[in-house]
This record gives structure tokens, sequence and C-alpha cells, in this order.
């Protein structure tokens, strides 16, 4: 037997066995609920979207150092943030919700189940942010650094799919929306969109599922948060990111359900609060507010200047209206924009 | 009690069954009812919630019928080959003494054991981009197959094995005896003993297949119109909060999957009546 055949065959029962141990069964297979105590005043529920439980965890801790956190017991359920919405929806206990895009806070709000002012606040709802990168192989054989690279002749992409992952439609609005603020016209964003869309090799269904099939060497390049390209650095994964000069803010909404455990409030006020964002960049998330002294966050290109200030930073109150306005436009099943321009992909070549 | 001992009575004379078969009959309706029934009937509702005009429009959508179009089809193929595959390794494991024999008996059933998403990383790393055999099939239509092949192997082997080894070989000496060509002895004696246990295997297979997600979804890349299959189809739907719509795709599959398993089971009880 050679080698590499007998290495990655030991790789993929390593991974077997350590995903069948840990019950990590993806997003594909369900939320990972982890009941811990019995209902008691001192028990809050998180229901969240995947990629903020490593921080949520980080900010629990803090918090339980407080005299507020103290004797708090949380009961925690994360995976694809649409279905995590739709299960909060269908009945799925939630005190604190934490989703990937507004509509999914939206769509309880619709359901009575959130204020309509949950995004009155001075942060306006969201509670943590990101920004869209390029993930590129180790030294970027490819040299890919602006949008314009990423259209090339020859260069794969790989990107979550924005029909089937809410997550992923920050990726497609960046790409849509760095045509419109280097002057170009909607038929150019268009234009530039299909040319992308014919260099995608893979639409995994989430951004769980892209990362996999990037590292597992499908593409050239995937649409990527700093956020989970800093949290797989830290986690020993080698690949380099870009910041393209425009890319998009991506804003995480929180928020408290109407009848949720009123310490609940007290937990979003400390995850807002300066000890809860250090958290968050710790773990590779822009803080959203001023101040936050974070040292050093291992894992980012440069851990001593971790978020560089981007020269055009794109925002959907900005330059996309709202979230409804948006997946309307773009995301409709029969009448979206980007939902006709991935059919067309398919039928070329 | 008078009224129940004369029922019984009643029932007996009439064919019918017994209390204690009537109450396991009841008991294994209301489980199965519980379980699969009324979920399955509660999706073909929901599919009609925007009536028949949209129920059409979701399942002739041009990406969504091209992805029921390839899921039927890998299915069907996947099936064929597993009829053949499936039955020679069960011939293999029952006939034949090897080496290895034990682990090749467990390795089997590796395909359920696995949770699915693992399968689709073993795929990915052995048939992907860095294939150790260099072979890539990742994000091209071969990948589906592929994966369909995989998570369904074992049905037709679990479900033959244990007929051929309690096959009588008695009649097959006789016709061995009678100068009939060892092929003979096969297509005359053997293949219709085990055409039921084939078609059961093969029903499991074809349904299995046709709602496989897990294990592609790494290696297959979901291109419209190329490698998406009609369950990354409902997810989409779903995103979208249209259930209606993957309630639609969903009823179609359950059809597919329906029809083939009561022809899967007419041809078991043809064979049945001629051996």
């Amino acid at each position: 037997m050679p080698t590499p055949f007998r290495s990655a065959l030991y790789f993929t029962v390593a991974t077997a066995i350590a995903l069948s141990a840990c019950g990590a069964a993806s997003a594909a297979d369900g939320a990972d609920t982890t009941p811990t105590a019995t209902p008691s005043d001192n028990k809050i529920s998180i229901v969240g979207f995947a990629v903020p439980e490593a921080a949520n965890v980080a900010i629990a801790d803090a918090w339980a150092k407080t005299p507020a956190g103290a004797d708090i017991e949380f009961e925690t359920s994360y995976g694809a943030s649409g279905d995590q919405s739709r299960a909060v929806v269908d009945g799925l206990e939630a005190d604190y919700v934490h989703f990937s895009v507004a509509s999914d806070v939206t769509r309880l709000v619709d359901n009575g189940l959130v204020a309509e002012d949950w995004n009155a606040g001075s942060n306006k709802g969201v509670v943590s942010s990101s920004i869209v990168v390029f993930a590129v192989r180790s030294g970027n054989p490819k040299n890919i650094l602006t949008w314009d690279d990423l259209v090339k002749p020859g260069v794969e992409i790989v990107t979550p799919n924005p029909a089937s992952s809410g997550a992923a439609r920050w990726n497609a609005l960046a790409s849509w929306g760095q045509v419109i603020t280097a002057g170009g016209s909607e038929a150019d964003a268009e234009a530039y969109l299909k040319a992308f869309f014919a260099n995608v090799v893979a639409l995994p269904n989430s951004g769980r599922d892209a990362t996999a099939a990037f590292l597992g060497g499908t593409g050239d390049v995937l649409m990527a948060y700093e956020n989970e390209a800093i949290l797989a650095h830290q986690a020993g994964e080698e690949f380099d990111y870009i910041i393209p000069d425009t890319t998009v803010l991506i804003e995480n909404p929180g928020a408290i359900l109407i009848d949720a455990n009123p310490k609940a409030t007290e937990w979003l006020d400390f995850v807002l609060s300066i000890d809860g964002q250090r958290e968050f960049a710790k773990k590779g998330f822009r803080p959203i507010i001023d101040g936050v002294d974070y040292g050093e966050v291992e894992g980012a290109n440069d851990p001593t200047d971790p978020f560089p200030a981007v020269p055009n930073l794109l925002t959907v109150e900005k330059d996309f209206e709202s979230w409804s306005s948006l997946s309307k436009k773009f995301f409709d099943e029969d009448a979206g924009i980007i939902t006709k321009i991935i059919l067309e992909s398919g039928k070329a070549s | 009690m008078v009224s129940r001992a004369t029922h019984v009575r009643r029932s007996r004379r009439s064919g019918g069954l017994s209390t204690v078969s009537g109450l396991g009959l009841g008991v294994a309706m209301l489980w199965f009812s519980l379980l699969v029934l009324i979920p399955l009937v509660a999706v073909v509702v929901t599919s009609t919630d925007g009536g028949w005009a949209k129920f059409w429009s979701s399942i002739t959508n041009e990406q969504t019928a091209a992805a029921i179009r390839l899921t039927v089809t890998a299915a069907a193929v996947v099936t064929v080959i597993n009829i053949a595959m499936g039955t020679l390794i069960a011939w293999v494991l029952v006939r034949d003494r090897f080496v290895g024999k034990r682990i090749l008996e467990v390795l089997i059933d590796v395909p359920f054991a696995l949770p699915t998403i693992v399968a689709g990383l073993v795929l990915l790393s052995l048939y992907g981009p860095d294939s150790p055999v260099g072979i890539d099939v990742a994000n091209k239509r071969p990948a589906v197959f592929l994966a369909f092949l995989f998570v369904t192997l074992p049905f037709v082997v679990r479900t033959v094995q244990p007929v051929l080894s309690e096959l009588d070989r008695d009649a097959e000496e006789a016709a061995a005896s009678l100068g009939a060509s060892r092929l003979t002895t096969f297509r005359r004696i053997i293949l219709p003993a085990l055409t039921p246990a084939i078609a059961a295997g093969a029903a499991l297979s074809f349904a299995r297949a046709v709602s496989e997600y897990g294990s592609l979804v790494l290696l297959s890349g979901n291109l419209p119109l190329k490698t998406e299959v009609t369950s990354v189809r409902i997810l989409s739907s779903i995103e979208n909060d249209n259930r209606t719509g993957a309630a639609a795709v969903a009823t179609v599959l359950l059809a597919i999957s329906f029809v083939t398993i009561v022809a899967f089971n007419v041809l078991q009880k043809v064979a049945a009546r001629r051996g």
C-alpha cells in the first residue's frame, strides 16, 4: 500500500471516529442540542447559528465571573441559522437567539415571539460582526487579491449556496456590491456575477460544508468570513485569507424573546459590553463598539492588528436597504436576480 | 364478558382474528400510523396548500425538474448495479471460503453505520481533488453515483445472503447430475429462489438512494442542472420559507419511491408463485 493512500486512510478513519465521538454530525443532520440541567430561574436558553458557538462559550465563562452572571446555567442549541430560526417558531425553547441574518429574527417577530422594536437599541440589534474575505491556498499560488482576480479564467471558486444557506447570502451581496461601489451599473453587477458563478466549482449547502470541501482540496478560493478564517487558523488549519478593498460588513443579529427569563436581558447587555465584545474579538469577530482592548488575536494575518480597516465597507442598511427587500430582489425562488444567475451558470459549459 | 366471548367465537368462525392477534394488529397499525402514515399524509397535505398550480410550478421549475431527473436516474442505475454486485458479494460471502471473509462480512455494514456526513468526508478525501488513488470525481456527475453506490451497497447483500445460505443444494446437485450446465443451474434453480430477496433489496436500495443527502453534499458540489440532487432543492425551498414547495417536491419523491416499491413487491410475488 503506498504511503499517501495509507495516510489518507488513517486520516479518514481518525476523522470518522472523532466526528462520531463528539456527535458533531454537522448542520446537515440537525442541530446539536445539549440540555444541561433542570429548568430553573437561573437558566438561559441560547439558540444560535453554528459559527459563534465558541465565542458564546467564552463570553458565558467571562460572565460567570461577574455577580450578575454567577450561577447561571445555559442550555444551548447551535445549527444552521435558518433551521434554528424555524425551530424556535415551531416551539424550540429560547430566551436569547443569535442568528446569521436579520431575516431569521424577523421571522420570530412575525410570529409574535420577539418584540417589534428588537433592533431599536444603539446596536440596532447587531451583536457580532465580521467581513467577507477570500480564503486561498497557502502562499496564494494563483495570486488572488481582488474581486477581478476571482473571475479570471481558470480560477475555481467554492462558495456556500445562497439558495439554501442564509449566511451564504453575505458573499453574494459582497460580490454584487463591489461592482456598484466601483461605479458599475446593475447590468455590470449582473455581468460580474455571471462570470463569478461560471467559475464556481462547488456550491455546498452551508458555510461549514464549503469550508470542508475547500480544505478537502476543492477549488482555489473559498468565499469565507474573517472570523471563520481566524478560528480555523486557531484550530491549526493551513490556508491564507485575503481581505479585499471592498467587502460587506456582516452583521449578525441577536434578540431576546418576549417571554424570556429576565436574566437573558442582563446576558445580552454583557454580550454587547466591552467585556463581551472582547471575547468575540478573541475568536475573530470584529467588535461592534469602539474601545475594546483585545490585545493580540491569534490566527489573524497580523495578530497585533487583527482587524485592519477596509477602504470600502458596505452595509445592508447603507447599500441594500433591508434584508427583506434584498431577499426578494436577489434570492426569490423564482425571480431573484442571483437565483436566475445560478440557474444560468448550470446551462453554460 | 359474554358478549366478548361470542364476539371472539364469531370472529373465529368467520375466519377473523383472535383477540391476541387482533391486539397485535392494532398496536402495529397504531405504531406505523404515528411514525410513518401521519407524517407522510402531512407532507402530502402540505404540498397541496397552494393549489394545483403552485404544486405544478414547484415541481416543473427547471432546476427542480433537472434535480428530480438526475436523482431518479442515478438511483435507478445504482439499483441495477446493486442487483448484480450485491448478489455477487452475497454469493462470495456464502459459498466461498477465503482469508478475510469475516472482515468483509463486517465491513459490508459500514455504510449503514457511518453517519452520512462522515461518509461524505471519506468519499471526498478518497475521490476528491487530493485523491490518493488518482480518481477525482469531485463536483462531477459520477460523484452522485458514487455516493449512492456507497450508501446503498448493503441492501441487496443483506437481503440475498440469508436466503442463499438456506438454499437447498440438493436441487443444484440434481440439476448438475441431469446434465445442466452451471449457467443453466444458476438461471433455472438458484435465481428464481433468490429473486424475491433481490427484489426486496433493490426496492430498499432505490428508495434510500432517492432520499440521499449527507454523503454527497461535500463531493457533488450541488451544481444546478449538473450535480444538484432533489433533497438539496427541498432544502432551498425550506430556506426560502416555502414549505409548500418543499412538500410538493417531497411528494413527487414519495410517489416515485412508492411506485418502485410496489413494482418490486409485485415482482417478488410473481417470482414466489413461479418458484
